[in-house]
């Protein structure tokens, strides 16, 4: 059943005129009547018909005027206009369609056809009508969600631009939107000194790419910013994804664990194309994904097995998202590993590199890609880079001044658990410390690495005196960490308050054979880089720093002033 | 009544349609179309084709709604004529017209009464 029309006639002709009004309103719409082209285009405004049947030759104002009219006032909306004609030349046909008609009916009217004509009209107009209203819909939406990834963009730029990726040891290049392609760059300071890096690809484009970056964001810089290590990250940031997000979303990514003063570089890739280590030398290590992406794995099943780079001053560490090898040109070719490589081969100044990858893919796809990120982090002295002092979110009432405590971390517990983000957070709830809490961290890093790896595990620090054995050297530390069942770190820590201020008396011992006081002492260069450099900083960065003296282990101070 | 004037079958469909309003049809056809005779001598006495030509078309138009086939067949050709602008058949054809009509309009007449009863 076709719904009510209000219908125009447009007839000058009254015996006409009567006939098909009488004819509509049989057919169950309304009929309004004009007599020539004036009439009906007032009429049309004040009425806005359905539809039109116009005869084409009237006197004051002819059909072929009166359908232009009534179309321009119809806007975007579909108003059918039906000529009513006798006209049989094809000239005055064609001017009824110029005019904007969409069908003839002849006379004598046949009432079988124009009912026809007038639902066939009505459909179109129908039609017309719902493309309308989806335009408008789609319009809405897209406005809508052109918003929220503003908001969206908004709210992540803020959690994920708070690291460090200004500093000056870093190059990056990144759409802005490259959160909606699911693309992520992180880097942060680490209270120890170093930083640590993320490249992650998320799967999906959109929201949905997006949405997972914030926790993987927040997970990234809270764990680092207090002192927690690669690997603990690592397992945090799967879990919660794999926890998080729907099945078959998921976050391939390479993470660096970056330390200047050990100089040394930790990876974990799982998922992303090769990452390189370009060293001074001309070497190139590729970094290789070994793992499943972030996300797949149950907390169980994932591996947080890293590998550990020895490097110098200068080495750099290129890596790319699946974009860069993914671009395509106009022949729908890939640029690939090998084209990236040759670059690599190609390159006569270390510096202009990275200038030159990107000039390669912008020639090879002709365009600026989305989706394509790249890195660059270079060793660079620990001294070059500038950390910010350490943040904090209490009210700055605590006077936490007159305490001992003793920790004692012993085998089993020493496997699975970095005290170090505890004791940090401990002692920082000290006011006084806060201004000193990276040397502070940097020192007591040092020293649990120290009582770990020599005492606990029994390392030989000489095993990293050149590249092969620095793997060897971590290959053990691994193994005989993943059996410990015995041996124990003791933490002493000691504040007395002070002439206003106070002081922290720190020692640390451990069930090993005893702190070889030797590792402290001048060391030429070479040495120096590859085993003691942690200890003779220890020296530098604290108060005073003493052993042997009666009581086991290392005994470091720091002090602070009234007001500090 | 005589289908070469009148077609009865479109009558019977007009009358369908029209209900009650067929008797006003006619006469509004009969009224209507007095008109356009004045119209159609007017024209030739000016001797302007187009409004002849005009006048004819609109005539036609409606005779072929009502059934006067032989009346709107007069018109085509007077429209004919407008067109080519040959206004010395134009005097001819409207007396042809203006006899038909004569006879048309009494056929209505009676169709008229007899509709009434």
């Amino acid at each position: 059943m076709i719904e009510r029309l209000s219908i125009l006639i447009v007839e000058d002709n009254a015996a006409d005129r009567m006939l098909l009004s009488a004819i509509v309103s049989r057919q169950g719409h309304r009929a309004l009547t004009a007599s020539n082209g004036l009439e009906a285009v007032a009429l049309f405004d004040r009425e806005r018909p359905h539809l039109v049947l116009m005869d084409a030759l009237m006197p004051v104002m002819d059909g072929f005027e009166a359908a232009r009219r009534i179309k321009q006032a119809a806007g975007e909306a579909l108003v059918p206009i039906i000529f009513l004609t006798s006209l049989t030349e094809g000239e005055a046909l064609v001017r009824c369609l110029e005019a904007g008609g969409d069908d003839f009916l002849a006379k004598p009217y046949n009432r079988v056809i124009l009912e026809a004509k007038i639902n066939a009209m009505d459909r179109l107009r129908r039609l017309q009508e719902t493309v309308l209203q989806q335009r408008d819909l789609i319009g809405q939406h897209n406005e809508y969600l052109l918003n929220e990834q503003r908001v969206a963009k908004a709210v992540f730029d803020k959690v994920a631009h708070s690291g460090c990726l200004d500093a000056p040891n870093i190059r990056y290049v990144q759409s802005p939107f490259a959160v909606f392609n699911g693309d992520l760059l992180l880097a942060a300071y680490k209270p120890s000194g170093g930083m640590h890096v993320l490249l992650g690809d998320f799967t999906g484009h959109g929201l949905p790419a997006a949405i997972g970056a914030m926790p993987l964001a927040e997970v990234f810089y809270g764990m680092t910013a207090k002192g927690y290590s690669l690997t603990d990250v690592l397992r945090e940031v799967n879990a919660k994804l794999r926890h998080i997000l729907p099945r078959g979303v998921f976050c391939c990514a390479t993470l660096l664990n970056v330390s200047f003063q050990r100089q040394a570089v930790e990876v974990w890739n799982g998922g992303l194309p090769n990452g390189y280590l370009l060293r001074v030398n001309g070497e190139r290590v590729p970094l290789v994904s070994r793992h499943l992406p972030l996300g797949v794995l149950e907390p169980a099943a994932f591996n947080d097995a890293c590998e550990v780079y020895p490097v110098s001053l200068g080495d750099r560490v290129f890596l790319f998202s699946d974009g860069v090898l993914e671009a395509g040109n106009k022949q729908a070719q890939l640029f690939g590993e090998q084209r990236l490589l040759s670059v690599f081969a190609d390159n006569q100044k270390p510096q202009a590199l990275f200038d030159e990858i990107q000039q390669a893919l912008l020639q090879f796809s002709g365009d600026q890609q989305d989706d394509v990120s790249l890195l660059e982090v270079s060793l660079v002295e620990d001294g070059q880079v500038k950390r910010p002092p350490l943040t904090f979110s209490d009210n700055g009432h605590n006077h936490l001044l007159d305490w001992s405590a003793t920790f004692e971390f012993r085998g089993e517990t020493l496997r699975y658990f970095n005290p170090l983000p505890f004791l940090l957070h401990l002692l920082l709830e000290v006011q006084g410390l806060r201004p000193q809490g990276a040397a502070l961290f940097t020192v007591l890093a040092e020293l649990y690495s120290n009582a770990l790896e020599h005492g606990v595990l029994g390392l030989e620090s000489s095993l990293k005196a050149n590249a092969e054995g620095f793997a060897d050297y971590y290959r053990q530390r691994s193994d005989r960490l993943a059996h410990l069942t015995d041996g124990f770190v003791r933490f002493h820590l000691r504040l007395l308050p002070e002439g206003g201020g106070g002081r922290l008396r720190l020692r640390v011992e451990d069930s090993g054979a005893g702190f070889d006081p030797q590792l402290l002492l001048p060391q030429p260069d070479d040495a120096l880089r590859l085993s003691g450099r942690g200890l003779a900083l220890v020296r530098q960065l604290s108060e005073r720093c003493q052993w042997g003296d009666g009581e086991p282990g290392v005994c470091v101070e720091f002090s602070w002033k009234a007001g500090a | 009544m005589s289908d070469i004037h009148i077609d009865s079958a479109v009558l019977a469909a007009l009358q369908d349609v029209m209900e009650d309003e067929y008797p006003v049809l006619l006469d509004t056809f009969l009224v209507d179309s007095e008109e356009r005779l004045l119209l159609l001598r007017q024209a030739q006495q000016e001797a302007d084709a187009q409004n002849l030509r005009l006048a004819a078309h609109s005539f036609k138009g409606s005779c072929s709604n009502m059934g006067a086939n032989m009346l709107a067949g007069l018109c085509k050709q007077l429209e004919e004529v407008g067109q080519r602008e040959q206004l010395d058949l134009a005097a001819e054809l409207i007396e042809q017209v203006e006899r038909e009509f004569a006879i048309v309009r009494i056929l209505f007449k009676s169709e008229r009464q007899r509709y009434r009863h």
